[in-house]
């Protein structure tokens, strides 16, 4: 690895590489009539992974692909580090992706997949053909280097001893690092990841989740990955996009769309169980009304305006001695997954059961067809308006505002 | 993978413990094409094999076993060195140049979307022609005097060619014509084969850098049709030792046997002179090939492509 390896810092995890600042710019896409991005602006940071979270169809694959410059946007523009990278050819743009599919290709042995990307940008046409390195010791020289390097990578991924298999010969979880393998001899300023690890089983996800946090932290490199699994996102990211119809939700941490998430779409996507979502109405007093239980919330709303209120499963309690609002329900469900117990209620008024996080290991656990009082603490509660925007009550406001400062 | 279908079932037969009952079924199962096999395919086959050791002539009461006389006859027979010689030509010249054009079409229709249909019905239309038909237009086509071809001949400045008339000639045309003839076919395969390759690859190539259209087609096009190459490679050999048609038309085999090929010394030794059992010789050595052709397909190449 002439050059190149003294340009491994990442890799030697000393200093974080500066490189890999992209920057999206209103970036807009349809298929036909059919409008998939809508103004997607974007700034990510160098060395951040960043997640593109959202349901399948939403864009986000297709936002990942333009940013690869596997497709072309109608509008609006990619820098890379600064610079405009809309006109350049992928292989141009210094970044690497990995497929779903893993896209290895399969007549030619690991080593060789990973060492691709090297012998297409560091040899010329003639000097590729089979048996041109025993003609000059030039080329001679530079095919012993790209081997050194794609050996290099294989002793990181730990794939050393499958150098000479074809990739039908690998499992899932090996294919997997031999893109992973590929992707990294180049040493890219972007790792761009659509869905790489859906083809895997549960077990070997959870694993391989681990695999490529920790990639990341010793490559310092930014990363792209797109994912409508929620878990991999909220385990691996610095940051999420909330990504659907084709519009970004919201942009924050994890810790963030999941405890202040900004749209009501945001947060019945992110969270399992789903979070609750209540009917209510703002009150002249300035509290807002719940199936006739009030709760002391300032909305800010002009009295009567109707509001979706939402609490996460743990923020809900069984209220053994009602004190303030409360709602009675029969339990239709319940789901023991060991360390928590899921309570499903029924309520009048709302459509989906109520779900209630509750502790196995207290002693009074109701049992099917009780009814059950399930408290509502008002500081726990998230409301939106009638466009699923969040609103900020007025003791949050302050808060908000410190946090974004 | 003709064969793949038939995997399940084997692999259910060794690991059931009941494997007996489940043979008499299988057996009960693959019976009536069994029988059908052995009744159109083998029992023929066995016929002429046998036929090929007698002297029995087309109609004749009685035939003589006669040993390997005829395969004696046949391989110091002149006519039938330039038969055997000129059949290997026409397939060495009509293979390569129907595989590679085919491909060459193919690649172009798949890259351009606009009028593809319209093209590839245009060139599948000689395979869909009968031959027979279509070899009376290459006659007209062809004639020294009026043919359109050598009109254009003319026009260009060169002096008239006798296409299939001249000795030294005549093979080459009837090669021309089989390969305008397979090339559809050949075109149509390797479109198929083309559309399936996952688009996945050709980006991932892309991200790689195989910037240029040639590594394109060496990293991902060529080794991903492999499988339809070898499948192409091998139906168009077949189909070339079996070159008739055009002959039978066109020529007769002639002038001097210079277009005498296998098929056409067979039909003429058998339903011109009736000589049966030597027809049935030709007949054998025929099979042999198209025999060595499939096996050549199914115990060497199929080993050495990569099914994805």
């Amino acid at each position: 690895m002439a050059g190149a390896g003294a340009g491994t810092p990442a890799a030697d995890g000393l200093a974080r590489s500066r490189r890999g600042a992209v920057s999206l710019r209103q970036i807009s896409k349809s298929f036909g009539p059919q409008s998939v991005l809508e103004q997607i602006s974007l700034d990510i940071a160098p060395g951040e992974f960043l997640t593109i979270l959202g349901p399948s169809g939403c864009g986000k694959s297709t936002l990942l692909r333009i940013i690869a410059g596997l497709e072309v946007q109608d509008a609006g523009s990619v820098s890379i580090d600064g610079q405009p990278v809309d006109h350049l050819r992928p292989a141009a743009r210094v970044i690497a992706m990995v497929f779903q599919s893993y896209a290895l290709y399969p007549h030619l042995t690991v080593l060789d997949n990973i060492a691709m990307p090297l012998r297409l940008s560091r040899l010329n046409l003639f000097q590729r053909l089979p048996g041109a390195r025993y003609l000059n010791p030039g080329t001679r020289l530079v095919t012993a280097e790209i081997e050194e390097a794609a050996r290099k990578v294989a002793g990181i991924l730990r794939i050393e001893e499958l150098l000479a298999r074809k990739p039908r010969q690998l499992s899932g979880g090996q294919k997997q690092r031999v893109a992973l393998g590929r992707a990294m001899v180049r040493e890219p300023r972007v790792f761009l990841m659509d869905e790489p690890l859906s083809n895997l089983d549960a077990e070997l996800r959870v694993h391989m989740r681990a695999e490529i946090a920790q990639l990341h932290r010793r490559l310092a490199t930014t990363f792209i990955y797109v994912t409508h699994d929620q878990a991999e996102a909220m385990t691996m990211s610095d940051r999420i996009v909330v990504m659907m119809q084709g519009v970004a939700l919201q942009v924050a941490p994890p810790k963030v769309i999941y405890e202040d998430p900004s749209d009501l779409r945001v947060a019945r996507f992110v969270g399992s169980p789903t979070i609750n979502v209540l009917p209510g109405r703002v009150e002249a007093g300035g509290g807002i009304d719940v199936l006739g239980g009030r709760l002391p919330l300032p909305a800010g709303l002009p009295a009567g305006t109707p509001v979706a209120v939402a609490a996460r499963p743990q923020a809900l309690a069984l209220a053994t001695r009602p004190a303030g609002p409360c709602l009675t329900g029969r339990l239709v469900h319940i789901e023991n997954l060991g360390s928590d117990l899921f309570l499903h209620a029924a309520v009048e008024g709302v459509a989906a059961p109520l779900v209630i996080r509750h502790d196995p290991a207290l002693a009074d656990s109701p049992r099917l067809g009780d009814m059950v009082a399930v408290a509502l603490p008002a500081a726990r509660m998230l409301v939106f308006d009638s466009h699923g925007r969040r609103v900020a009550l007025r003791a949050e406001a302050t808060a908000a505002r410190l946090a974004h400062a | 993978m003709p064969d793949s279908g038939a995997l399940p079932a084997a692999a259910a037969v060794r690991t059931r413990p009941r494997h007996r009952r489940h043979g008499a079924v299988a057996a009960v199962l693959a019976g009536p094409a069994l029988a059908l096999i052995l009744l159109f395919l083998i029992a023929p086959l066995a016929c002429v094999a046998l036929l090929s050791l007698t002297d029995y002539q087309l109609g004749a009461a009685t035939l003589n076993f006669v040993g390997g006389k005829n395969y004696a006859e046949m391989f110091s027979d002149r006519v039938f060195q330039k038969s055997l010689t000129n059949t290997l030509i026409y397939v060495a010249i009509t293979v390569p140049g129907s595989v590679l054009l085919g491909l060459g079409a193919a690649l172009l229709i798949e890259a351009d979307k606009s009028l593809r249909t319209f093209y590839r019905a245009i060139y599948f239309l000689p395979v869909m022609a009968t031959l027979i038909a279509m070899s009376i237009v290459w006659e007209f086509m062809l004639h020294p005097q009026f043919g359109v071809v050598n009109q254009v001949v003319k026009v260009l400045g060169f002096a008239r060619i006798d296409w299939l008339q001249n000795q030294s000639i005549v093979l080459f045309t009837l090669c021309g014509i089989g390969i305008w003839q397979s090339l559809g076919f050949n075109m149509v395969l390797f479109m198929a084969g083309l559309t399936s390759i996952p688009n996945d690859l050709y980006e991932a190539a892309a991200v790689d850098g195989a910037d240029l259209a040639i590594d394109r087609f060496r990293l991902v096009t060529w080794p991903m049709l492999g499988p339809v190459t070898l499948f192409v490679i091998v139906i168009s050999a077949i189909r070339s030792f079996q070159v008739f048609d055009t002959v039978q038309v066109l020529t007769k085999g002639g002038p001097n046997k210079a277009s005498e090929v296998l098929l056409y010394t067979m039909y003429s030794e058998g339903f011109e002179f009736f000589r049966s059992g030597y027809a049935s010789a030709v007949t054998m050595v025929f099979l042999l090939f198209v025999l060595g052709l499939s096996a050549f397909k199914v115990f060497i190449l199929d080993k050495r492509v990569h099914y994805t």
